[in-house]
């Protein structure tokens, strides 16, 4: 138990320390503020279908693709010690490309008929899509040693256009029961969708590290890539792999975003999210310089970072100016999280420890 | 300079290689264009077109050029020229003196850099993560002053925007008969100016051959009895310094403020400095270069536009195609020198 506790002091928690001391210091801060943004209650929606509402189930709802592509961030950040910049960009594509098959439906009595089959055919090649970007972004690293940000700044200066050219410049919409239940609510189930599809992904993660031994060979590639390469692991195709990875992850963002809107704008959707994403991977506690990694604390700080934006947004602070104060909230946690910050804290703690049993010890004489 | 290398028989450095590849692209393209789209490119006017539009550009650069050769990333100066902006605008416009706004402007500059490169260098949190809140900040700070348009109203100050150093030798003859002179706005004088600062303070200075030695190898240069922290700090202030010159520069180029001003001004000022042959991973770079990476990244654009290609989205993908072209390209040559040294 004093053991536990002297490690708290120190950052014990290990890398989960700040995003959790982050959310309890948010749901604080709302408590004090207003407990009724907790509130979360049932209504119908617009198909009478029984669904939660509330503050906290939009947070959740809304950070799903955020914490999606976090999570295949957090892999890529760990194997080649850089972030990729072009997710929202390649996300654009993608759902460009998941719409291009979807308007490909026959139209019976002037509506498009938009079958399952084809929805889950537009997603597969989307996937494909993505992955192939994502391919490209890994070869970039992995084979010609180009450092992330800089080999993924190509896609993020031309993605979106690219996302307008299989547009063909217009903003293409559409309708189906299937892409508003994947956007919004699956009929008889009152939790959003996109937190379903966000738990699954969540899940073929944990399944992936659990029955493979992906993660331990990205931390080995992360942490020293030449002496990974000297004992045997295959280095090139790790990163690859992370960011073919991060590809698929980016399809379904992408996907869950046009579904949203059932609309594909490509200026718009997912806009800013890059630097979101790796906003959340280090909220999470992971180094952005690759290593060790922990893909729940990823998820945290895209909760992390919706929650922020919610609450801002309900204190009455317009949208353009949000920036500003979330600047100084990540300000404020990057450095209480910051190792010259923690080690300090940590003498600190122990001064004061020294000087309590120096008490003790004098009373006892 | 590379004159005196040659002559004295040693080999090019990585910074020296990298930017005369650039340069050399730079010119076979700008003389590529002439032969084949002619036009606008035969007049020296569209020389200065690039540097009158691209000014405040080059200035950031500059400042980015610092910061990546001494290893760091500062993707927040896009943002803080916009507010540099805005904030001036809004303060001359409210009867402040000019000098005072310029004032401003380098304090905004300063502000930022001194409070980033403290986090940076002396709490040690990672440059990515703090330059984006700081561009985030400064971006938010922008709405929140003004998100309306403001249009520069000091009439004295308008003036002084608008005249341009006019050079008759370098004119031509409009179709009508008129004989329009080669222009060229104050601002492109003092980017120049930043560029020559920087390049000496790069080449000749102690300070400067600290970054390089910095951002080679941190632990070389502490052994060295460098001052890393310090030197790492004044990377980014001089970079938050230059961020705040160009927003001068802009205002004196465009004359109104916007919410979107400058709008990814940083991932433009990467490009060039990228394209201008620097490292990202630091120890490698030249002001020199990333002043013609902009230079090349603006003549692509107005090759793209002038070939007919004029939809919009062919802008975007060819200059994407032209970093991964020069992206790849000092991969493999750099590449191939470190397998050439080994052996």
């Amino acid at each position: 138990m004093k053991k536990e506790a002297k490690s708290f002091s120190r950052g014990g928690l290990g890398q989960l320390t700040i995003p959790i001391i982050a959310i309890l210091l948010l749901v604080i801060f709302n408590l004090i503020r207003d407990p009724s943004f907790f509130a979360i209650g049932f209504t119908t929606d617009n198909d009478s279908n029984l669904v939660l509402e509330g503050n906290l189930i939009s947070i959740i709802n809304a950070a799903s693709e955020l914490a999606i592509l976090a999570m295949g961030m957090t892999l890529v950040t760990a194997a080649c010690g850089g972030q990729d910049i072009s997710v929202g960009a390649a996300a654009a594509i993608a759902g460009s490309a998941f719409v291009k098959i979807i308007k490909g439906a026959a139209i019976v009595d002037g509506e498009p008929v938009i079958s399952g089959g084809r929805v889950f055919a537009a997603f597969l090649f989307a996937c494909l899509v993505a992955m192939l970007f994502g391919s490209f972004n890994g070869m970039l690293v992995a084979v010609f040693k180009i450092q992330p940000m800089i080999a993924t700044l190509i896609l993020f200066t031309c993605g979106r256009s690219i996302a307008y050219w299989i547009n063909g410049g217009a903003t293409p919409n559409f309708h189906s029961p299937i892409t508003k239940a994947i956007g919004g609510f699956i009929p008889g189930v009152p939790i959003p969708a996109p937190v379903l599809i966000t738990f699954a992904t969540f899940v073929l993660f944990i399944l992936l590290f659990r029955f493979t031994s992906l993660g331990l060979l990205t931390q080995a590639v992360g942490i020293n890539g030449s002496a990974a390469r000297l004992n045997g692991i295959n280095a090139t195709f790790i990163k690859l792999l992370s960011f073919i990875i991060l590809g698929v992850c980016v399809a379904i963002a992408g996907c869950i975003g046009t579904c949203r809107l059932e609309l594909i704008n490509h200026e718009t959707l997912l806009i800013d999210v890059e630097m979101d994403t790796i906003l959340a991977v280090a909220i999470g506690g992971n180094n952005l310089g690759g290593g060790k990694f922990k893909i729940g604390g990823s998820i945290i700080g895209a909760y992390v970072i919706q929650m922020l934006t919610t609450t801002l947004f309900a204190m009455k602070v317009s949208s353009t100016d949000i920036k500003a104060y979330k600047a100084i909230v990540i300000v404020l946690l990057v450095v209480m999280g910051s190792p010259v910050i923690k080690a300090k804290f940590g003498k600190l703690m122990m001064k004061i420890r020294d000087n309590k049993s120096r008490v003790s010890t004098k009373g006892a004489e | 300079m590379e004159k005196t290398k040659s002559f004295r028989r040693e080999p090019l450095t990585d910074t020296q290689l990298l930017m005369v590849i650039t340069i050399s692209i730079f010119f076979v393209m700008y003389v590529m264009a002439m032969i084949f789209l002619q036009g606008g490119f035969l007049r020296p006017q569209q020389v200065f077109d690039m540097l009158n539009d691209n000014a405040s550009l080059i200035i950031v650069s500059c400042g980015l050029t610092v910061v990546m050769i001494g290893g760091g990333i500062d993707i927040s100066v896009g943002a803080v020229t916009s507010l540099v902006v805005m904030s001036c605008i809004l303060f001359i416009n409210a009867g402040g003196n000019v000098f005072l706004a310029i004032l401003l402007a380098l304090g905004i500059g300063l502000g930022f850099g001194v409070v980033q490169g403290f986090l940076i260098s002396y709490l040690e949190i990672q440059p990515f993560i703090v330059t984006l809140a700081g561009m985030f900040f400064a971006r938010g700070m922008t709405t929140i002053l003004s998100i309306d348009p403001q249009k520069l109203e000091h009439k004295g100050f308008n003036k002084f925007r608008e005249t341009k150093i006019a050079m008759k030798w370098l004119g031509y003859r409009a179709p009508n008969g008129n004989f329009i002179p080669a222009r060229m706005e104050f601002g492109v004088v003092i980017a120049l100016l930043c560029l020559i600062t920087v390049f000496i303070l790069l080449r000749y200075l102690r300070l400067g051959r600290n970054f390089y030695a910095m951002g080679g190898n941190q632990q070389s240069a502490l052994m060295l009895g460098i001052n890393v922290k310090r030197t790492r700090f004044a990377s980014y202030v001089l970079s938050g310094l230059l961020s705040g010159i160009s927003g001068f520069v802009l205002i004196m180029h465009t004359g109104a403020a916007n919410a979107t001003n400058a709008a990814g001004m940083e991932m433009n000022a990467i490009a060039s400095s990228i394209i201008g042959g620097t490292l990202l991973t630091g120890g490698v770079g030249n002001v020199v270069g990333t002043f013609f990476g902009t230079l090349t990244l603006t003549t692509i654009k107005k090759i793209v536009v002038s070939s007919g290609l004029t939809k919009p989205w062919w802008q975007s993908i060819t200059t994407g195609g032209m970093l991964f072209f020069f992206i790849l390209l000092q991969s493999i040559v750099l590449g191939q020198r470190a397998k050439k040294k080994k052996s």
